[in-house]
């Protein structure tokens, strides 16, 4: 019952320490992870963005540079000249001079004729009046392709400028180098995972993709998902990564520049400092946690020992309460019983008196009334005896305080009772202070109770065992136990030892008086007595005598 | 065999009778009354060696306040003090206040008459010093 109630108290303890501890910690931790995220995963999509923009720019300006150096070719030849081998071939190498990442130069003239070409292909005399581009660059004046075949069946984009001289028109052409231009925008790759390539409005990739496949094939970007300014999106690839990528719409020509990067690679250090995190805080939850188990269970600990001890105090406390009330119901009792017994006895020693004289002396029946008033006489001596033990310890008229030497009176009293042990075999040890000072006191009294003690412990061995008497001085006090290895006292008897005509010995050997005025002559004193005992285990009485100095004669 | 009287205070009828015909039967002079009141008139009218005195008695006057009383009349009158109970107060006030000694009730007669021939030797010594140190004062003035 007691128990639970403590188990209960420490789980109680526990519940709230621990939410009180563990919560902020919990609500502190996700709170400064989410917020840490937050700004990391800003920092990276504006990273990645920023990168998606330079690179575009970059290319942008490539194809700028390109267009602009074609341009100035076809603007300042006349259709004569180029078409001749030996100036197209010196136009192509100061091209690629100036700008570089030209493969071929061609003049085409209005009805698509390829008429002149430089380059590695032969590809002069083919008519391109059917390709689509071909409408488109008349109509426009400029054009630049997305990555096709073509008539040399390797991929390659094409550009071409019109020029407009004397009514007609013919078309200067020329096909870009795939591989330095892939160079280019592959230069954005970042890292192990980092991606950099181009599609198309229709998603087809026009530079290799480093992880999302070939030249010419269908990226599984869609560029609808990018709008017109750069634009960041995560997506799950093939392998279920997760790839940021970052997409900026270029300005001369429908293509998308596309930048891509790991998350979880990007994420990395965060997902470290997320680890460190938890680490610290299940260090920190585990040390709560033992801390408060350890705490509570220490609490617990002191409150029941207060508690235990509180209940010896308060046993105590109802002890002396009784025995003191007892006593005065006693000193009550011993007045209405002394005076009729003092009444019967001066009744029967008067029929005693009157017994003895000569009328009387011949009666019949005189023996027998004699007998009677012996036995008569003999009860009241009982009655007398009882209610006079009672009182013992109040009986002499004026407590003495005389010089007393503790272990001189242990010494007397056990030297009266030595005797009595020897006969039942049972050895009395004695292991004094022999600095104990002299108190002021009363000797008789003392001797009374260790008398009741030493002979009570004789009693309960019976034959056969040791007694163990002790003094020490402890601070104001001095301390004697009597120890008895005895067959000891039961609990619930141990509570009455001390009551008045309480005794566990047979019927009619024992007053029941001896410890009740032991106890009524040491607590006078301002001492106590105290009995610990185990049944099977023997009995302990301790005797605490205050330590009064005599005064100086 | 010293003679002497006696003078027995006790409220209890009963006691103080049987007590009283017990004393008379062993040849002392025994004169008894039920309260402190009339032990006073009697003490006034006649010496007493010896006063055996209850000290609780309801009504009236108590042990204590007639021994007071009494050591006024007869200051040399020994007196036994007789109790049903063990109360040390007034004990000791009684010994104070110049009783012999203190008897706890019921007494058997032996020890009252033990009692009772000490305080004679007592009483006797007292009265011989007294009379020696008037003997001593005559002389000096002599």
């Amino acid at each position: 019952m007691k128990r639970s109630i403590y188990r209960n108290l420490q789980k109680k303890i526990i519940g709230i320490t621990l939410l009180v501890s563990l919560a902020p910690l919990f609500i502190l931790g996700v709170t400064i992870y989410h917020q840490f995220a937050k700004i990391f995963q800003e920092k990276v999509d504006e990273q990645i963005r920023y990168r998606a923009d330079a690179q575009a720019e970059a290319v942008d300006l490539f194809l700028k540079e390109r267009t602009a150096i074609l341009a100035a070719m076809a603007d300042t030849h006349a259709f004569d000249e180029m078409i001749q081998a030996k100036n197209l071939s010196r136009c192509l190498t100061v091209m690629n001079q100036r700008a570089g990442a030209f493969v071929d130069l061609g003049v085409i003239d209005n009805s698509g004729e390829h008429v002149a070409y430089v380059g590695p292909y032969s590809l002069k005399g083919i008519n391109y009046y059917d390709q689509p581009w071909f409408a488109e660059v008349m109509s426009k004046g400029i054009y630049i392709s997305d990555v096709f075949m073509g008539f040399r069946k390797l991929p390659h984009f094409i550009i071409a400028v019109r020029r407009q001289e004397n009514q007609t028109n013919w078309i200067l052409r020329a096909t870009v180098d795939p591989d330095i231009f892939a160079s280019i925008v592959q230069a954005a790759q970042i890292g192990k995972t980092g991606d950099a390539f181009i599609v198309n409005s229709e998603g087809i990739l026009q530079t290799q993709s480093r992880f999302g496949g070939a030249i010419l094939t269908k990226s599984a970007i869609d560029p609808a998902n990018f709008g017109k300014l750069t634009t960041v999106i995560e997506q799950s690839n093939i392998d279920n990564r997760s790839l940021l990528y970052a997409g900026s719409w270029m300005k001369n020509k429908n293509w998308l520049l596309v930048i891509s990067r790991d998350v979880q690679q990007e994420m990395g250090s965060l997902f470290a400092t997320r680890n460190v995190e938890v680490a610290i805080i299940i260090c920190g939850v585990l040390a709560i946690v033992l801390t408060v188990v350890f705490m509570a269970r220490l609490t617990i600990l002191r409150l029941m020992e207060s508690d235990a001890r509180m209940d010896e105090l308060n046993a105590q406390l109802i002890q002396s309460d009784k025995l003191a009330a007892l006593g005065k119901m006693a000193a009550g009792v011993a007045h209405e019983i002394n005076n009729p017994l003092a009444v019967i006895l001066q009744k029967t020693g008067w029929m005693g008196d009157l017994l003895a004289e000569e009328d009387f002396k011949h009666s019949k029946n005189y023996q027998e009334f004699k007998k009677s008033v012996e036995k008569i006489e003999e009860h009241v001596e009982r009655a007398r005896k009882v209610v006079h033990n009672m009182l013992g310890y109040a009986r002499r008229m004026e407590p003495r305080l005389e010089d007393v030497d503790i272990n001189q009176t242990l010494n007397q009293t056990i030297d009266i009772l030595e005797n009595y042990a020897r006969i039942n075999n049972i050895d009395i040890q004695t292991f004094f202070d022999e600095k104990l000072p002299i108190i002021a006191g009363d000797q008789a009294q003392l001797q009374q109770v260790f008398l009741n003690l030493i002979s009570n412990a004789i009693d309960a061995i019976g034959h056969d065992g040791f007694i163990e008497v002790k003094s020490r001085r402890i601070d104001t006090q001095i301390w004697v136990t009597i120890k008895d290895n005895g067959p000891g006292i039961s609990p619930d008897k141990q509570k009455r030892i001390f009551d008045p005509f309480f005794s566990t010995k047979d019927r009619g050997e024992g007053t029941g008086l001896g410890l009740w005025v032991s106890y009524n002559i040491i607590e006078k004193m301002g001492g106590s007595i105290t009995c610990k005992s185990q049944p099977g285990q023997g009995t302990t009485f301790t005797v605490v005598i205050p330590i009064k100095v005599p005064e100086k004669k | 065999m010293h003679y002497f009287n006696v003078l027995v205070v006790d409220d209890e009828e009963d006691f103080l009778d049987t007590l009283m015909n017990r004393l008379k039967k062993r040849n002392i002079d025994t004169i008894g009354c039920h309260s402190g009141e009339e032990a006073l008139e009697l003490m006034k009218k006649k010496i007493f060696d010896v006063v055996v005195l209850d000290i609780k008695m309801p009504g009236g006057m108590d042990g204590i306040e007639t021994l007071r009383e009494i050591k006024k009349i007869q200051p040399d009158a020994e007196i036994l003090l007789l109790t049903g109970h063990a109360s040390v107060e007034t004990s000791v006030e009684g010994m104070k206040l110049g009783a012999f000694d203190y008897l706890l009730k019921p007494i058997k007669l032996e020890d009252l008459l033990e009692k009772m021939a000490q305080a004679l030797e007592k009483k006797d010594t007292v009265e011989h010093k007294r009379q020696s140190e008037q003997i001593r004062k005559l002389l000096k003035y002599w």
